[in-house]
């Protein structure tokens, strides 16, 4: 259950994010996830959704997930191979001299928020 | 609403925390390891052991983490280390936030070596940068030698080995080789030390490598 481990983080790291940016609300947020990374998807939006009320500048927010392939590379033949089909061992040579190039990761790639700024110019056009 | 690109890791919020821990606890000269494996591989006999060896030679202190119960932190103490019991609530790892409250909450001034003896568990553990100094992980020879196999990343995220129960080992087809290598493939750097903590075998090896790196701790 590391999922709601990371939901905590994660609102941690978005409420540190709105302190700094003077945003009031976050809208969208979207998130990286590799194949291999080891986190749910749906679980981890089922926590999300049980944690988000307790951070007044999350409430309304939404979680989208990208997930992301997993790709290894041999060092044996130097080709590259799908992670989650192959698994360690190299599909074309039958190696096991390879490395994950990518897929373990778990990145905020952007959020959707409303600043300070934003609402003092509305007010003005209004 | 407008876009603002972060590209920043999940858990960002506790690799900063866990990078402020450590450079604190390397003021103070405490080093602090993260003592990793699974339930029953052996953790709390080990730093028993370890605790009545090296004692007289430098103040430990341990932090017992579990989900509930403080039985462990009772045979700590017993052993003659400080000791304080954190409770997870459920939760199968400990974070960096969690580790300083334990610290902080037990008291840690004059301490040379704290251990943090995590949460029985192979996978999330190892998710999770708690500000050790070293990474320690156990596996007993009953859970097998292909265990690396299994469980990669805590290898791979190992600076030490400890491969326990060696006094068991024949009655569980266990061959330390086969385990190193595996171990060696995913880390090449890791460095291994079987032993027995109910016999003290290969006890030497591990105390004087816990001592250099105390020392080395300090010195840097």
């Amino acid at each position: 259950m590391h999922e709601m481990g990371i939901v905590l983080h994660l609102a941690k790291t978005l409420d540190q994010t709105a302190a700094d940016e003077k945003i009031i609300k976050i809208g969208r947020v979207t998130l990286q996830v590799g194949e291999v990374s080891g986190i749910m998807t749906d679980l981890f939006c089922d926590c999300w959704n049980y944690f988000k009320v307790r951070h007044p500048v999350l409430s309304d927010s939404t979680l989208q997930i990208e997930t992301m392939p997993a790709v290894t590379f041999c060092d044996n033949c130097k080709k590259e191979y799908g992670t989650v089909e192959h698994g360690r061992q190299c599909p074309f040579c039958g190696s096991y001299e390879t490395w994950l190039i990518t897929g373990n990761q778990c990145v905020i790639k952007e959020i959707e928020a409303m600043t300070e700024d934003d609402v003092a110019q509305s007010d003005k056009t209004e | 609403m407008k876009i603002i690109e972060l590209k920043e890791t999940i858990t960002a919020s506790n690799d900063r925390d866990a990078e402020q821990l450590r450079q604190e606890l390397r003021k103070k000269g405490t080093l602090l390891i993260n003592l990793m494996a699974s339930p029953g591989a052996g953790k709390t006999t080990l730093l028993e052991r370890t605790i009545n060896d090296l004692s007289s030679q430098m103040n430990i202190a341990v932090l017992e983490a579990d989900v509930d119960s403080s039985v462990d932190a009772e045979r700590v103490a017993k052993a003659g280390a400080r000791a304080i019991q954190v409770h997870t609530g459920g939760m199968c790892h400990m974070d960096a936030g969690m580790t300083r409250n334990g610290l902080e909450e037990m008291g840690y001034e004059g301490i040379d070596l704290a251990v943090l003896e995590n949460v029985g568990n192979l996978i999330c553990p190892a998710e999770f940068d708690t500000g050790a100094g070293k990474k320690v992980m156990i596996l007993s020879t009953p859970e097998g030698d292909d265990t690396p196999l299994k469980y990669p990343l805590m290898f791979r995220e190992s600076d030490v080995l400890i491969i326990s129960k060696t006094d068991v080992m024949q009655f569980f087809d266990f061959s330390i080789e086969k385990c190193v290598e595996r171990a060696k493939k995913l880390n090449p750097n890791i460095i291994f030390f079987p032993l027995s903590s109910k016999t003290g075998e290969g006890f030497d090896e591990w105390e004087k490598w816990l001592k250099d790196a105390v020392k080395e701790w300090k010195n840097n």
